[in-house]
């Protein structure tokens, strides 16, 4: 970036803060240039962003305070979770979440790369017919009860902030990117 | 009449059953019964005046169009998805009621009025759009497949097009060009991935790639003309050219700007597909070249002469470079003619004039894209990745014509 177009883009943003007038650039054939700046929409405040910004990274960016443990959640999976996934998260009739032989489908302890993935998606998702109605305590004590039911994290583990990114998954080390690129080799 | 399992029979369908019950000559009183002042109407007919047209005066002029009652389209659907019927359509646009789709936790009711996306993340200004600010950003319009890459059943010989690849569609798509909208917001140089999230209740998430954000990711309001319907993301959604289509992020409610992936269930747990020597390939993102005659294939009864075989191809990667037809069960090949215009990431009709001897034959389709990638045969699909199936799995499909004319899937 060239120091005009630093100053040219500081200009346009500042404007748009103080919320005066457009910037579209007049251009011949009413094209707009790829630097317009339209000042559609409006400024996200803090709390547009913390109503929705529940995302967790696999370096445990995200992650909320507080913690849990396997024997918490195991009274939570058998009241909101074995319906679907069974009393040991084997039976089903939904997706199989506990098994540590590779051969028994995509189970979190054969499958899934990262541990901060099973928070993520039972905090965003789960219980399928009541998503997103469960407490981060509960989130991480089902995430200790799966992680511990899967042999991945020792018996009695408390999973907090710092803990949980930290577990290694055993799937990970099968995980390779795709390079294809197109071209005539079949992979 | 059929029915789709699981639905109750809507009004029209009742008549319509109810009209196969007086014969087919009655179609056009029921049809008329739908119409305004059509009571009165359907009163005066008798079943002579209904065979000829001409001897009535036709319905007025309506608000909204409808199919012909003899026209019987309908989508596939199960618990998470509705697959569109390949074998029924014609050109390359599906009718955007027909267009498949893919559910993680249902369809949301979404009023526009109340529905907002937030970016934010590694920008300079994090900012709040709604469908109104959208539509005032320059607009783009362009023709793209979508196609879920768990698009691959077999195990049957009685399986239509519709139910081995009918999770992909096309339309014309319209809305902002995403690059509009990162230029709006200052997007960090040191950004490499972005978050897209949805409204729906399983508040679907994918990463994706920033250079797809600058090349050709769009966010879209409309469909073949009209809004985007509430199965494909209504009041708008991301579309993602090319990807699989579970990127294309519908219900959009969040773009977050990150310097690192999220490795989120859909991008890990789910969308990877096991491939050889127990490893698991992921972020497999491009839509492999495909193709698929869709006439004549089950369950439609053939005559021996003239038969124009019929089908669609597309690519990920960009344009379909060469369709090839054989009708000796790939033993030989012949060169499809494409029917224009050859877009980039879209379906792509192809035909090709034959003469059936009414032996027993098998036909085939393959696509070369213009990488010079060239659509797998089953057996060679099958022994490259280890799998006899699962995500990505785009290999040549066969049809079998059998002497009394029936079309059957070739198997394996």
């Amino acid at each position: 970036m060239n120091a005009v177009f630093k100053i040219t883009l500081s200009i346009l943003i500042l404007g748009w803060a103080s919320g005066f007038g457009s910037f579209s650039k007049p251009s011949s054939g009413g094209v707009f240039t790829s630097d317009t700046i339209f000042n559609f929409g409006r400024l996200a405040t803090p709390a547009d962003i913390q109503r929705w910004d529940i995302d967790i990274r696999p370096d445990g960016k995200g992650l909320p305070k507080g913690s849990g443990t396997a024997q918490k959640g195991k009274s939570i999976f058998a009241q909101k979770c074995a319906a679907c996934h069974g009393v040991t998260g084997v039976e089903g009739p939904n997706d199989r979440l506990v098994s540590t032989d590779s051969s028994q489908g995509k189970a979190i302890g054969n499958y899934w790369p990262y541990a901060t993935t099973v928070f993520d998606y039972i905090r965003r998702a789960m219980p399928f017919n009541q998503p997103g109605t469960l407490t981060d305590e509960e989130v991480y004590s089902l995430t200790a009860f799966l992680l511990e039911a899967n042999r991945v994290i020792k018996p009695g583990t408390e999973l907090n902030a710092q803990t949980l990114p930290a577990v290694q998954m055993p799937a990970l080390k099968r995980y390779i990117l795709d390079d294809r690129r197109g071209g005539p080799i079949i992979r | 009449m059929k029915v789709i399992p699981g639905e109750k029979p809507t009004l029209l369908q009742t008549k319509v059953s109810r009209r196969k019950l007086l014969g087919g000559a009655a179609a056009a009183a029921v049809v008329l019964a739908e119409a305004p002042f059509a009571s009165a109407v359907q009163a005066a007919v008798t079943q002579a005046e209904l065979t000829d047209p001409t001897k009535i005066p036709g319905v007025p002029p309506g608000q909204v169009g409808t199919r012909s009652a003899f026209e019987k389209l309908v989508k596939k659907p199960s618990d998470i998805s509705s697959r569109t019927p390949l074998q029924d359509l014609f050109g390359t646009i599906t009718p955007s009621d027909l267009h498949f789709e893919r559910n993680h936790n249902g369809v949301p009711a979404i009023d526009p009025a109340k529905h907002e996306l937030v970016i934010h993340g590694m920008v300079e200004k994090s900012l709040v759009l709604t469908l109104a600010d959208l539509k005032r950003f320059p607009s783009v319009s362009r023709i793209c497949f979508l196609e879920c890459s768990g698009n691959f059943r077999s195990g049957s010989e009685k399986l239509s097009p519709q139910d081995i690849c009918g999770l992909t569609s096309q339309s014309e798509w319209t809305g902002v060009m995403l690059s509009t909208i990162f230029r709006q917001v200052g997007v960090n140089p040191k950004a490499t991935w972005f978050l897209a999230e949805g409204s729906d209740a399983a508040v679907m998430t994918r990463s994706i790639p920033i250079q797809k954000g600058w090349d050709d990711a769009m966010i879209v309001y409309a469909q073949n003309g009209e809004a985007i319907r509430p199965e494909q993301g209504y009041p708008f959604r991301l579309f993602l050219p090319g990807y699989e289509g579970n990127m294309s992020i519908k219900w959009l409610r969040r773009i977050e700007l990150s310097d690192a992936p999220y490795m989120t269930r859909e991008e890990t747990s789910k969308y990877t597909e096991p491939v050889k020597d127990g490893k698991i390939r992921y972020f497999s993102f491009d839509i492999d070249a495909r193709s698929i005659i869709t006439f004549p294939a089950y369950p439609a009864q053939v005559q021996k002469g003239w038969i124009e075989i019929r089908g669609i191809a597309w690519s990920g990667r960009g344009k379909v470079q060469q369709v090839e037809i054989s009708t000796d069960a790939g033993k030989s090949w012949n060169p499809a003619q494409l029917s224009g215009p050859v877009l980039d990431k879209a379906h792509t009709g192809f035909r090709y004039l034959w003469q059936w001897d009414g032996r027993e034959t098998e036909i085939q389709s393959r696509v070369t894209d213009e990488t010079g990638y060239q659509q797998p045969t089953y057996k060679a699909l099958a022994a490259a990745r280890g799998s006899k199936g699962g995500y990505h799995f785009n290999p040549i499909t066969g049809w079998v014509l059998k002497p009394d004319g029936r079309v059957l899937l070739r198997n394996g």
